[in-house]
């Protein structure tokens, strides 16, 4: 059970009067396990203001990148407080891991782990108020009820404000174990309010990491070596210097600083700055060597992710066997937001800014850097011009550097990563390599199915096993008798981590492909076959059944439009999408997404409609024309011209069901992504008779 | 350093800068309108959108030399706007933003548009804003926006 703890009376909060609430939550879950949920019992967590003033602020500990934490968790706490949701203000609150454990958002955890506490802390809130109430009118609190942000006399009529009355609320002992509405009583949870960020972010007002701006401040960029692992064996700075606005040159860990008057300065320095690079052991890496060693690793002993019946002889009894391989490249987060960081780092403390998803971690990580305590270090978190993983844990390297920068010139800074940088000093989605196999019985259907997974680890290794390396594959819902799916680390000089939805966006598309490949080896449908494979598994059975009747799946379609279907879990939730395609001498279109989709309650269905597209698009930028290849232990790609995402005249029509449902929310944010490159490869399939068992799609090749 | 006189949301602005500095920088470094978005620094995605004598500009690629004598509107010209522009108010209507870092070059874009076309079809949008990158891929919502604030603009908003 959750408790709350009143923090107004422990002086947490400086100077802000009224009530404040933070709350514990309970100790285990799935995702705590992995390092990524709420904080360890006995730390508050997230907390509301009710000034005396009328405001009513509620404290956001999950960054914004667009997937709407501001709004969605408002939400939650506006519902249970019962205030006046147009009186709400959400503000990011400093870092404080005694106040709210660690503040970061990875693998769309903001709803569904702050579903219960946020709600529990507005309930609870709400009932110190009425408490403070009924004490005041001398009255039995059950005679009270509230109504948008004020307390109500049932018996007299009177009322009495939250603002009013906050200041007696937070004398009052916490109640233990409040009661949470009944949803059929939610009034702003289920509803498409509009996002609280929205005012700012079409003003121009909103700032953004690269937005901060300190008095004295300098700006630089950072020569970096081109080669994964390389470092610098020399520099000349005379050239650099010379530049008008160039202030000085510094090497710092990551390379070499060019600092200016501005960052058009910095960044003309740099290119007049001569660096001789010690390029190190990557520098005869290509994509070819690269892949060459998956393909050996493939072959060695993997361990065991995923384990049901006997493969061998399973796939040995099986009335007929295929096999087959398939492969994806290494991927660019490319936020629109270049990576950047500005901080003033003094003798004692330090400020910094940065757009991050992982806050407490940025600022240990900035502390670390200039040998400070964190709790010396004021970070200010930034909107993000995008996340997709890159600003997340494990994914810092551009906050502390511009901590030591900013120690090393005594001044504040702001680094800023030019567009290049950004690309070719990514971590990226990992490179992935998969040998399939599977087995039919005499009627056509999967009784086998074995994928041994080579593909590069970050997270370290449980018996042997990145669970992120094989999500999407050994949690596969199909019931199929005889399983086996293991993993062998394929690790190299490429900086890997999370992308959106990690592991479920490759490993979705190698199993709902190859599982593709073995209905129409068997001579079945493949919505058929999933339904029945999926008996055990009702919810990914609804989503399925949901898309299959909103796409009219088994109907004719226009001349020249095909259709492909697939599923996935990822994040909690469920999916099914089916795309409607047409390719015509060698130029392909999506023309219609339908996607099915099941998280649970919905918190707000207009944000999550944003998010499913969202998802579905990136997902289709990654699998049309996402590529990143290597030679010479360098990124080919640099910038838009050569690594290209989707336009506005690209996108389908993307049709969103959701299912109705009261099971607790599951994630949202990275839900969609995995299910889209599949469901259009399959429609190729459908279109072509042609297998894409390598991504991205090059559709010149399917003619 | 030589300077450039140039209007700036209205107002007479001077600054000094190197010629070849482009006004994305002069903007948001010298003058702090941070508004105004660096995305790819080669005129490739949008970002950085300004308006410069009324047409559509990447201020990325854009020296200052060349904006002299000229008439600039930023996203906070367009904010300031009373009544709320059009864009403005459709950009609030349809709840268009995600990350939001795209939208101010986005709605610039946008507003150019409809400077030119007062009733732009899907395909005349698709034509101007296949420039502007979102990576959320909000581009549904941008083209409802485009439309709603054609409707706002020709006749206050009645569909």
């Amino acid at each position: 059970m959750s408790s709350i703890t009143n923090l107004s009376r422990r002086g947490f909060i400086g100077s802000a009067a009224g009530l404040v609430l933070g709350f514990v939550l309970p100790a285990s879950s799935k995702l705590q396990a992995q390092g990524f949920g709420p904080p360890p019992a006995g730390k508050p967590w997230a907390y509301v203001r009710i000034a005396p003033d009328g405001q009513i602020t509620f404290m956001i500990t999950k960054g914004e990148m667009g997937q709407g934490p501001m709004t969605a968790l408002s939400q939650l706490l506006a519902e249970e407080l019962d205030c006046d949701w147009s009186k709400v203000r959400a503000e990011f609150p400093p870092v404080n891991p005694e106040l709210y454990g660690r503040q970061t958002v990875v693998g769309s955890i903001s709803v569904r782990t702050m579903w219960g506490p946020m709600r529990t802390a507005g309930a609870t809130a709400r009932a110190m108020l009425v408490g403070a109430a009924a004490q005041q009118w001398g009255v039995d609190k059950t005679q009270c009820r509230t109504d948008l942000g004020a307390v109500v006399n049932g018996s007299t009529g009177a009322r009495l404000t939250y603002s009013a009355l906050a200041d007696a609320a937070a004398k009052l002992p916490v109640p233990e174990n409040v009661p949470l509405k009944d949803p059929k009583q939610f009034r702003i949870i289920g509803k498409p309010v509009k996002r609280l960020d929205t005012p700012d972010k079409i003003s121009g007002r909103a700032l953004f990491g690269l937005d901060a701006r300190v008095d004295g401040m300098s700006y630089a960029v950072v020569a970096r070596c081109p080669v994964f692992g390389g470092k610098v064996a020399s520099f000349d700075a005379t050239k650099a210097k010379a530049v008008p606005g160039v202030k000085t040159v510094v090497q710092i860990a990551a390379g070499v600083a060019v600092v200016g008057d501005s960052t058009w300065s910095a960044m003309q320095g740099r290119r007049a700055l001569e660096v001789k690079w010690d390029e190190g052991s990557a520098a005869t890496l290509n994509t070819a060597s690269i892949r060459a060693m998956f393909i050996a690793r493939a072959k060695e002993p993997g361990a065991v992710a995923r384990k049901a019946g006997d493969i061998e002889a399973g796939l040995a009894k099986a009335a007929k066997k295929i096999e087959a391989v398939y492969e994806v490249p290494f991927l660019s987060h490319t936020p629109m937001e270049p990576m950047n960081c500005t901080a003033h780092v003094r003798a004692d403390s330090a400020d910094v800014w940065a757009a991050t998803q992982s806050m407490t971690s940025a600022r240990e990580l900035a502390a670390q850097a200039v040998g400070l305590a964190p709790d010396k270090v004021d970070f200010h978190t930034m909107f993000m011009g995008g996340g997709f993983g890159r600003r997340g844990e494990g994914e810092l390297d551009y906050v502390p550097e511009a901590a030591e920068l900013s120690k090393k010139l005594g001044t504040p800074v702001k680094v800023t990563w030019t567009r290049e940088d950004d690309m070719q000093h990514d971590m990226y989605r990992p490179a992935s390599y998969v040998e399939l196999a599977g087995g039919l019985d005499a009627e056509g259907w999967p009784v086998a199915f074995n994928a041994r997974v080579a593909c590069p680890s970050f997270t370290g290794l449980r018996n042997g096993v990145d669970f992120i390396a094989v999500a999407g594959l050994a949690d596969l819902e199909y019931t199929i008798p005889d399983m086996l799916i293991d993993y062998r680390p394929a690790n190299t000089p490429i900086p890997v981590s999370f992308w959106r939805a990690p592991g479920a966006v490759q490993n979705t598309y190698f199993a709902e492909c190859f599982l593709d490949e073995l209905c129409s080896a068997g001579g079945k449908d493949p919505v058929e076959v999933r339904r029945r494979l999926l008996t055990k598994s009702p919810r990914l059975l609804g989503v399925l059944n949901l898309a299959a009747e909103k796409s009219d799946w088994g109907k004719p379609l226009p001349a020249g439009r095909y259709r492909g279907v697939a599923v996935g879990t990822d994040v909690g939730s469920f999916i099914a999408q089916v795309a409607e395609i047409s390719i015509t001498k060698g130029k392909l279109k999506v023309h219609r997404v339908v996607c099915a989709f099941d998280c649970g309650q919905v918190v707000n269905p207009a944000i999550l409609r944003q998010q499913l597209e969202s998802g579905i698009i990136f997902g289709l930028s990654a699998a049309l024309k996402g590529e990143i290849t290597i030679d010479r232990g360098r990124v080919q790609q640099s910038n838009f011209n050569n690594y290209d995402v989707m336009r506005v005249d690209e996108i389908p029509e993307i049709e969103v069901h959701v299912v109705p449902s009261m099971e607790n929310p599951g994630g949202a944010g990275e839900a969609s992504v995995p299910c889209i490159a599949p469901s259009v490869v399959n429609a190729i399939f459908a279109a072509t008779g042609k297998r894409v068992r390598k991504l991205p799609i090059r559709p010149a090749e399917l003619v | 350093m030589p300077a450039f006189r140039f209007t700036l949301n209205g107002q007479p602005r001077t600054v000094e800068a190197t010629p070849e500095m482009p006004l994305l920088w002069v903007l948001r470094d010298q003058l702090g309108l941070t508004g105004t978005k660096f995305g790819c620094g080669m005129a490739l995605c949008g970002a950085c959108t300004v308006h410069i004598d009324g047409a559509a500009a990447r201020s990325c690629s854009m020296p200052i030399s060349s904006v002299a004598g000229k008439i600039v509107t930023t996203i906070e010209g367009i904010a300031m706007a009373q009544p709320a522009h059009p864009v403005t108010q459709a950009w609030l209507e349809i709840d268009v933003p995600q990350c939001g870092y795209c939208q101010p070059g986005q709605m610039m874009s946008a507003a150019a548009l409809l400077m030119k076309k007062k009733t732009p079809s899907d395909a005349d949008i698709d034509e101007v804003m296949r420039g502007n990158i979102c990576r959320c891929g909000a581009y549904r919502q941008i083209r409802a926006a485009i439309h709603r604030a054609s409707e706002i603009a020709t006749n206050g908003g009645r569909a």
